[in-house]
């Protein structure tokens, strides 16, 4: 929205700015594992090797992917409507206790064939309804979503601390964890599946909620440029004023964007409790939510760079506990430092680079004929 | 009777403390987000400011260095906030949560490589902390019943990052609504252009509310790892950040309701951690979750306007691009 910035070609704008931005935020982590005398190529090398130089490596990787995807597509349609949504945190973990209680309540009852479905809708449904509130608000009450999202991932957080302690916990043990899911409570790891054709693969926790999660990308693209609900999404998000004058139910559409957004941000749940960790326990979400923003900056708030972005934060996340297992004084919260650097750099930084390459563009183009009427 | 004077007593200490942090944090945000300039990242800068000042305390032995220490990084990054959001425009709240996580990793990755205690510091002797402080004659009217008694066990025997916290309330009172800076301060978060208008720099006026928000952050981070606790422990502020947020909000941007809200939850965080497993008759056993949540829950039903409403400044989250 910064002018100067519309005279440039796309291929800067979309593709050179946000690949510098990054570059920076690397640069910066770079040095900082300068500063505790590590060698920052040779960090790279391990966690390169960590993320893609093996199988379990690779399993990892998809594995941490698959929960950026779902909290970087919730961020993107959030964004969409203009909302920044950054209750992903708690929404995630309202929608792993969905999954739960279904499971536990259904495990002993119903076939996996039913269960996941259900499980997926569970998801879907917790999460979104932890968003509702704040979209409530937001629309018809004119609280800002920021500050009731932020407040609700607190909220979320002693709640489940609080069922996990005095309701859900299975009696007789001290962990705050529910019991085990019945194996009709579980979804199949991908190396179950690549079994079953004969394919071997090392055991990861990458399951098919990976799958999932592909669809979930094809499903927001189609949502959001396809259909006419996204337009109404994004004609929202560029002027709630003119989609009212055009006759758009904006208070409605923002509701139902943050519910699509929680929806997404819930099926972390179905990955982390229903496949891999087949009972309910506390901190799953392990700061998720809050990476799915850094994915959704990344990847420009399209499924594909969501796609793009989730796999580099997955390797980041594999590679990271790699690096921090291979070099003691480098611990696993680096990673969490490049995650702040990103949103740093490519958010809220995004455009401190563009007066510069605009001129450096400008003395490159200078030279040449411009043709009549496109001058700026 | 004497057993509840006593257990008065303790509590209301016990809220001085813990509400102390959060009145420096709202205070703090109190100038940026008056100035237009939303500020999630008070938690992050006091997490920086604690890990600072508790590195520099335990390796000079010295808390005034470590305070400045403190004081020093929370400005740091009270200034990159400034820099992304007045210089170059850059969504506000993008901006903060970076700055939140960027603290939350550095701390932990620069203490594990310094210290090599997990993410801690080295605890600290008690010549690098600020340690409690007998106020003059407090000995003396000890015996004095009530007004003696209040005097030396309430007022008197905190430390002195607890005093700073309490005496900036009516000075950043006075300085918001009874100096011109402050009159400066509340226009520009309200209309910015009637500012510029009038030839005074928007942008200026910013970054010292940013300054000055650094500042009290660093003070309230330095309190938490050299005054209240003998060392930084990772990840020490625990959302204390965003409970002065929620503060600030329900204070309704203003200082003195503001304290009051401080006030108010550091008293349910000291009620809770003394509810503990304990059984309250009539009521059974109270989840501490949810005196835990109280504050947040509060601030939701407050935004949601079902208890009065609260107003943010009008130009809050917009940055300032003069028209050319």
């Amino acid at each position: 929205m910064k002018s100067g910035g519309q005279e440039l070609p796309r291929w800067i704008d979309i593709g050179l700015i946000p690949i510098l931005n990054i570059c920076m935020a690397l640069l910066v982590s770079g040095l900082i594992i300068l500063a505790i005398g590590e060698d920052p190529l040779e960090a790279v090398a391990i966690m390169v090797r960590g993320a893609f130089g093996y199988e379990e490596g690779i399993g990892y990787t998809l594995y941490y992917a698959t929960n950026f995807i779902f909290t970087g597509l919730a961020v993107s349609v959030a964004f969409h409507a203009g909302l920044f949504n950054i209750g992903g945190e708690g929404q995630a973990y309202i929608g792993g206790l969905g999954v739960g209680l279904v499971i536990l309540a259904f495990d002993s009852l119903l076939p996996i064939a039913i269960l996941a479905p259900l499980g997926i809708l569970a998801a879907a449904v917790f999460g979104a309804a932890w968003a509702a509130v704040p979209a409530y608000l937001q629309a018809y009450r004119g609280s800002h979503v920021v500050i009731t999202t932020i407040m609700f991932n607190f909220i979320a957080s002693a709640l489940m601390v609080y069922l996990l302690v005095n309701v859900l916990i299975k009696p007789g043990q001290m962990s705050p964890e529910s019991r085990e899911f019945l194996p009709s409570g579980q979804l199949p790891f991908m190396h179950e599946m690549l079994a079953w054709f004969g394919i071997p693969f090392a055991p990861t926790p990458m399951n098919i909620t990976l799958i999932w999660a592909l669809i979930c990308c094809v499903g927001v693209w189609a949502y959001i440029w396809r259909s006419r609900w996204g337009y109404e999404l994004r004609t929202v998000g560029h002027s709630e004023a003119a989609a009212a004058y055009a006759g758009i139910r904006t208070r409605r559409v923002i509701v139902v964007a943050m519910c699509i957004s929680g929806g997404l941000a819930g099926f972390v749940g179905l990955n982390e409790i229903m496949g891999v960790q087949h009972r309910l326990l506390i901190n799953f979400t392990a700061g998720y939510g809050f990476t799915g923003i850094a994915v959704s900056l990344m990847g420009r708030n399209h499924p594909f760079g969501v796609v793009m972005a989730s796999l580099l934060f997955g390797a980041l996340y594999q590679g990271g506990a790699e690096l921090a297992f291979d070099v003691p004084t480098i611990s696993r919260e680096l990673v969490v430092t490049i995650q702040g650097l990103v949103i740093l750099f490519s958010g809220a930084l995004a455009y401190m680079s563009t007066p510069w390459i605009t001129r450096v563009y400008r003395a490159l183009t200078a030279g040449r004929v411009v043709p009549a009427g496109s001058e700026a | 009777m004497e057993d509840a004077f006593v257990f008065a007593i303790l509590t209301v200490n016990a809220t001085v403390r813990v509400a102390t942090p959060l009145i420096l944090c709202a205070m703090a945000g109190l100038f940026s987000e008056r100035s237009g300039v939303i500020d999630i990242s008070l938690e992050g800068k006091m997490l920086s400011a604690a890990f600072i000042a508790g590195s520099v305390a335990a390796i000079t032995g010295s808390a005034w260095l470590g305070l400045a220490g403190g004081i020093a990084t929370a400005m740091c990054l009270a200034l990159l906030h400034g820099y992304a959001c007045i210089t170059h425009n850059g969504n506000q709240v993008v901006s903060g949560l970076a700055i939140n996580i960027l603290a939350s990793g550095l701390t932990v990755v620069l203490g594990i490589a310094w210290f090599h205690r997990g993410g801690d510091t080295p605890s600290l002797e008690a010549t690098a902390r600020f340690m409690p402080i007998t106020l003059p004659v407090a000995r003396a009217v000890a015996d004095v019943p009530l007004i003696g008694t209040l005097y030396s066990r309430l007022v008197s025997g905190h430390n002195l990052l607890v005093y700073v916290a309490f005496l900036a309330v009516p000075l950043v009172w006075w300085v918001v609504y009874r100096t011109r800076f402050g009159l400066r301060l509340r226009a520009v978060g309200e209309n910015p252009k009637a500012v510029d208008t009038a030839g005074i720099s928007v942008t200026w006026l910013r970054y010292r509310a940013v300054m000055i928000c650094g500042v009290l952050t660093g003070i309230a981070g330095t309190y938490l790892s050299i005054a209240h606790n003998a060392g930084f422990a990772r990840e020490m502020t625990a959302g204390q950040g965003y409970i002065a947020l929620a503060a600030l909000i329900f204070g309704k941007w203003r200082p003195g309701p503001a304290f009051g809200a401080c006030l108010m939850f550091g008293l349910l965080d000291a009620i809770a951690i003394r509810l503990q497993g304990v059984h309250v008759p009539g009521i059974g056993e109270v989840p501490v979750q949810f005196i835990q949540a109280l504050p947040y829950v509060l601030t939701v039903v407050l935004l949601a306007g079902f208890i009065g409403k609260a107003v943010a400044p009008k130009a809050i989250g917009v940055p300032y691009v003069k028209d050319t």
